[in-house]
């Protein structure tokens, strides 16, 4: 077994494991510490798939953003003062067996698909250059209006989020 | 166990968008549904780079992976924007409680 099996298997354990405590766990706080190791393992995988570049956006994005931006969600929907900060799962039994199908699904549609492997890739030493030409020529379009988008989404979110004051 | 190849990765993220449906389903606190849906757009990712690394195409899957990351920090911004005003309105977040359009 070689030293990228051990580090897969090892990333793998890690996200699963985390994520399970992500979906089942009674404390919301408890929840959101263990989506910052998954998404830390997710990285994990990132760098293992050669995606450096997206493996250091994954880190600085989800986890220095979203997951602020979570657990700020959290303190202000939740009353710490009143150990409020609990939550249920609703119909557990429904839902397992729902997602257990469809998860052996979709796993056994991947098993059951030739998939076209190309296992040496040609030239992929550093992806960053690649990135940033793909992003300027091909992708040129879908860029400028993700970036619209991020712009409209930040005006959503703070006109959504203040307070009405016209009662 | 077998050297790692595109169907381990690809288990991952079918793992991953299991786990990620499951809170979807399951869970009341809204915020808490948010991360399941971070979860699935995470396996989604998954799958997008492990085509990239053995499909052979270059950095293309990489680079839409980076625009499922934007718009992910769009969804999750505009969401929570959504969550705050619900409980503004309503007084709890819990996605079962919250069943009319005006309070």
């Amino acid at each position: 077994m070689s030293l990228y099996s051990i580090a897969f298997y090892f990333f793998a354990l890690v996200i699963i494991v985390s994520s399970v405590n992500v979906v089942l766990t009674k404390n919301i706080i408890h929840s959101a510490i263990s989506l910052f190791i998954a998404l830390f393992g997710i990285a994990g995988i990132y760098v293992l798939l050669y995606a450096d570049f997206i493996a250091v956006t994954q880190i600085m994005v989800y986890i220095g953003g979203i997951l602020i931006l979570l657990i700020f969600g959290i303190m202000l929907t939740t009353k710490i003062t009143n150990l409020e900060l609990t939550t249920k799962n609703l119909n557990i039994i429904p839902s397992i067996i729902f997602v257990t199908v469809m998860t052996v699904m979709i796993m056994l549609i991947i098993r059951s698909t030739q998939w076209k492997v190309v296992n040496n890739p040609s030239g992929v030493n550093e992806t960053i250059g690649l990135i940033g030409n793909a992003l300027l020529n091909e992708y040129l379009l879908p860029f400028e209006v993700a970036s619209v988008v991020l712009l409209v989404a930040l005006i959503g979110a703070a006109m959504y989020a203040r307070k009405e004051k016209t009662k | 166990m077998m050297e790692v190849g595109l169907y381990h990765f690809l288990f991952l993220g079918a793992i991953l968008f299991g786990l990620g449906l499951f809170a979807l389903i399951s869970r009341r606190n809204a915020i808490l549904v948010l991360m399941g849906i971070e979860l699935i757009l995470n396996a989604c990712n998954i799958n997008l780079i492990a085509f990239s690394r053995y499909g052979g195409l270059g950095v293309d899957g990489q680079v839409i992976s980076i625009f499922v990351i934007i718009l992910a920090v769009a969804e999750a911004a505009v969401a929570l924007g959504i969550i705050l005003n619900l409980y503004n309105n309503f007084s709890t977040v819990d996605v079962d409680e919250i069943d009319s359009m005006k309070e």
